[in-house]
């Protein structure tokens, strides 16, 4: 008890370096010497200048150090150099790790527990701290849709497995309506390659799985852009040298914590025409969406949603000479999920 | 418990008595097909061998029902009491069906013996025992174990540890309790990794939403949304899985500390969590802090503390209401972990309700924005007219934001690794020693900073450093990458930081993410460079970092051998966010050089 009351006393006694500023202790024990210092730091504090605490206590430790007096060390600071200003009374240079330090991997514990019996924990550390590869999967959209020309459905899957730079990325899409064959069924296998923070580079093959059974070759990025937009970009280039592209676009807006509504918008556009296709050269369809999840959990979301797809120009002609609508709406209602 | 007399000196291992085992419905002892129900608090183990058996069984907290890992059978494991100038062996035996291992945080020992498996020895293999043998002890205070394999920490693998000094200590009290800070989670810890890793932001249900009360203009949330960030990013993992533990009881689940009207109660806190920073109080209360990570401290008295995941701090509180709730909410405002300061058993005090989540801001994001120099400023002081965190009206210069880059890498050292791993570069990374910690910069008391910071007894190594090296902590929020300087530790794990035996050097660590960082240093104390004189400058074994500014230590490297250097929280260094730290053997040298040279 007599100690810890010294060490309180100790602690009212000291200078200004080791006072609380605060309301309370300084009300209850004001510095008891006040030096022309460091009234200047606390004047320039009151400022908002970095006066750092300490500024008015001459390091006994270094005699050759000049004083690291408020006024002239920090008084006229220049806000920007923080380094010192901050944190130190002189700035110390940078440098490398002098010779005596050694060179090469950390093998301290070999001299000790021999290098046969580290191998196997020290390959394990590599592995667990950052070389990990994980498997993802996710429904994207996997709906029913109501529609006037007879109800259908559509699938939108994806995964990867891999590390954070480079992963086996797999995307599945196709709809179709019910008792038909599908109209439409793809299946990619994509490397995926990160070039940025937010940017993936997908580079791969599209097998089509119905209609003439096309192989693509694909390039394509995939990421998040600013605005928080789920960009999926990529151009195909089948074996028959038709040249398309598809640009896809998501965005989730909450409207509460688990309430999400999701602006989805697809555009998808042809080099030239491919009548066996049903594609015309320009923009071929345009798909606007707009869906309302309900997060039960993270992964688990069930949604009700509007879809609009148009064909247009030459896509539209070829859709009305099938005997089809070229703009169709879907209402839909889905579950989107990923684990 | 209220029988026990009271003894000054005398540590109460509080939890292990209240509600122990079998106060447990029947059918959750012993009925389990996994094996044994797992305690709530702990016992305490000391002497010159002391023996320690890693476990695992069922647990349940609060009703909710997880695979636990536990030492001794308990969640925390044992209290591990030790004595300043006597060495211990410590035989720890492993029953796992996998490697296990224990490291003891904050103690200074040979690197053998340190506890990592892959850098201070192969780990214990299931079935084995592995014998810590550890020479007299340099030090005393407040410490504590963690398995360093795998993600067991997560699971329960940790205890506290007090180290008696050999003679008189400073700090004198009536009561001297324990309380360990952790989680506990249903969820298998790889489930978490793996949501982490591919989710956005899973855990967080304070994101911001059409209907938030936060208060942000509709210019800052089209700002934040186009920088691809959150400024709800304040935790990874949350109380939406978590439950907070006070020495291994939720907060519903009755911890209690006793005290006689009149005495000084001593509570040595540890943050024993994985992933949770806690704010610290007792409302209506202040108290003094005594000590950080083990080191005595000149007296602060503060009334409230932000503590960050593997930091200790020890408190001294003369309570004097019938009850006090000492409250421990985590640092996103999502949940909290309660003890009870009484009188008499079952006394209770009124908890207080969770504050409003509180908001990244621009400091947060390396602006330095306002006065540029608040970092510096004792807070509680200068509060007026100087915004730097707030939790709704912070006035955002709208002007500066637009031509603002976040990410600008050509600031950056040449040895930091531009790539997909770094989503953020801070613009001016100032010294945040200042800060009370993410939420606290606007509460109406007085919250500890570092800079109230100032070691009791100066320190031994008065050289002035003679390099100073920055280290950048880089991550990127969306991929959920954490690193030092942009690199893994998977990419270089054979290319460590190096120390010459003996050197004295600066490390200036800055934050370029926006996430406050518990770095830690396995084997040594190092010096904040806090503003206290030199010599008086505090030890720690662990800072914090916080986010887009810098936190600068000293240290001498006069351990030889590997250490682990890593962030502390357990899911950012399993990411990559490690680094071993590597001090050059001693050789012939005589003895370490301490006297200044200049």
């Amino acid at each position: 008890m007599r100690v810890f009351v010294a060490a309180l006393l100790a602690s009212t006694a000291t200078p200004a370096i080791a006072q609380d500023h605060s309301g309370h202790a300084v009300s209850a024990a004001p510095p008891p010497a006040q030096s022309e210092c460091e009234m200047e730091a606390a004047r320039h504090r009151a400022m908002g200048h970095p006066v750092p605490e300490g500024s008015c206590v001459p390091e006994a430790s270094t005699s050759d150090e000049k004083p690291a007096d408020a006024g002239t060390d920090h008084g006229g600071v220049d806000h920007s150099h923080m380094d010192h200003g901050a944190v130190g009374t002189r700035p110390i240079a940078d440098g490398p790790a002098p010779a005596a330090a050694g060179a090469g991997p950390p093998r301290a514990a070999d001299a000790i527990w021999g290098a046969d019996a580290m191998r196997a924990s020290r390959e394990a550390l590599r592995i667990e701290n950052g070389g990990m590869s994980y498997f993802w999967f996710q429904g994207d959209r996997a709906e029913y849709r109501a529609r006037e020309a007879g109800d259908g459905y559509l699938w939108d899957v994806q995964g990867y497995y891999g590390d954070d730079i480079d992963k086996f990325w797999f995307k599945s899409e196709g709809e179709g309506a019910f008792g038909e064959k599908p109209e439409s069924a793809e299946l990619q296998g994509l490397w995926s390659h990160a070039i940025g923070p937010w940017w993936d580079l997908q580079a791969g093959i599209r097998q089509d799985l119905v209609g003439p059974g096309r192989t693509h070759a694909v390039i394509g990025v995939q990421g998040l852009a600013p605005y928080l937009f789920e960009v999926d970009a990529a151009a195909f280039l089948s074996t028959k040298g038709d040249l398309t592209a598809r640009v896809e676009a998501e965005l989730d807006e909450r409207v509460t914590q688990r309430l999400i509504l999701q602006p989805r918008a697809e555009v998808n556009l042809s080099a030239r025409d491919v009548p066996e296709l049903g594609v015309g050269a320009g923009v071929d369809t345009v798909e606007l969406g707009l869906r309302l999840r309900y997060e039960i959990a993270r992964e688990f979301a069930p949604y009700i949603g509007v879809e609009q797809e148009w064909k247009l120009g030459r896509s539209a002609d070829y859709a009305r000479l099938a005997g089809d609508d070229p703009s169709v709406t879907n209402y839909v209602i889905g579950l989107r999920f990923w684990f | 418990m209220s029988e026990l007399a009271v003894s000054r000196r005398r540590l109460l291992t509080a939890g292990a008595l209240g509600a122990g085992a079998l106060a447990l419905p029947a059918w959750a002892r012993g009925a389990d097909l996994h094996g044994e129900m797992i305690r709530p608090g702990f016992d305490e183990v000391s002497g010159r061998d002391i023996a320690l058996t890693i476990g695992e069984g069922a647990r349940i907290v609060q009703g909710r029902r997880g695979h636990a890992v536990a030492v001794n059978g308990s969640v925390p494991g044992p209290l591990v009491r030790l004595r300043e100038g006597q060495p211990v062996r410590l035989a720890v035996t492993n029953t796992l069906r996998e490697d296990s291992s224990i490291h003891w945080h904050g103690l200074l020992l040979p690197f053998q013996f340190d506890g990592v498996p892959g850098v201070s020895f192969p780990g214990i293999g299931p079935g084995e025992t592995f014998v810590y043998d550890i020479p007299a002890l340099r030090q005393s205070g407040t410490y504590w174990w963690h398995s360093h394999s795998g993600l067991q920490e997560q699971a329960g693998h940790y205890g506290p540890i007090v180290v008696e000094p050999a003679s008189g200590d400073p700090v004198q009290e009536d009561r001297d309790y324990v309380l360990l800070l952790s989680e506990f989670t249903p969820l298998h810890p790889h489930t978490i990794m793996g949501k982490l890793k591919k989710g956005e932001e899973y855990f967080s249900y304070n994101k911001t939403t059409w209907t938030d009360g936060y208060g942000l203009s509709g210019e800052q949330r089209r700002m934040w949304a186009r920088m691809r960030m959150m400024p709800t990013d304040i935790a990874d993992v949350t109380g939406s899985t978590y439950t907070y533990l006070a020495n291994g009881r939720g907060p519903d689940e009755g911890l209690e500390y006793l005290f006689n009207i009149g005495e000084r109660v001593r509570l040595r806190i540890i943050n024993g969590s994985a992933m949770t920073f806690f704010n610290v109080r007792i409302p209506g209360t202040k108290f003094w802090v005594v000590a950080a990570d083990g080191q005595n401290v000149r007296p602060v008295e503060v009334e409230e503390f932000q503590i960050g995941t593997a930091e200790t701090y020890d408190i001294v509180v003369e309570p004097t209401g019938e009850a006090h709730a000492i409250v421990a909410e985590s640092m996103d405002r999502s949940g909290m972990a309660l003890a009870m300061l009484a009188s008499r058993p079952g006394a209770q005090a009124n908890v207080p309700a969770l504050r409003d989540p509180p908001l990244l801001t621009m400091a947060d994001m390396g602006m330095d924005h306002g006065g540029g120099g608040m970092a510096g400023m004792d807070h509680s002081a200068m509060d007026h007219g100087i915004p730097s965190r707030t939790r709704a009206a912070e006035p955002m210069d709208n002007m500066a934001m637009g031509g603002m880059n976040m990410r600008d890498t050509s600031t950056l050292p040449p040895d930091v690794a531009v790539g997909p791993g770094v989503d953020m570069v801070s613009m001016n990374p100032v010294d945040r020693m200042g800060d009370p910690g993410i939420g606290l910069d606007k509460v109406p008391h007085k919250v500890l900073t570092y800079r109230d910071l100032v070691a009791l007894v100066p320190n031994d190594d008065l050289r002035p450093p003679s390099r100073q090296m920055e280290i950048h902590l880089t991550g990127n929020m969306e991929r959920y990458m954490w690193s030092f300087d942009g690199k893994k530790f998977s990419s270089v794990s054979d290319d460590p930081i190096r120390f010459a035996y003996n050197e004295r050097v600066r490390v200036k660590l800055v934050n370029d993410t926006m996430m406050a960082h518990p770095i830690h240093l396995h084997g040594h104390f190092f010096e904040l460079v806090n503003g206290a004189p030199a010599d008086r400058q505090p030890q720690k074994h662990t800072v914090v970092v916080q986010p887009g500014g810098s936190a600068t230590f000293d240290l001498t490297a006069d351990e030889e051998g590997d250490w682990a250097f890593h962030c502390h929280l357990l899911y950012h260094m399993h990411m990559g966010m490690f680094q071993i730290v590597t001090v050059a053997p001693r050789g012939n040298r005589t003895d370490a050089k301490r006297e200044e040279t200049d």
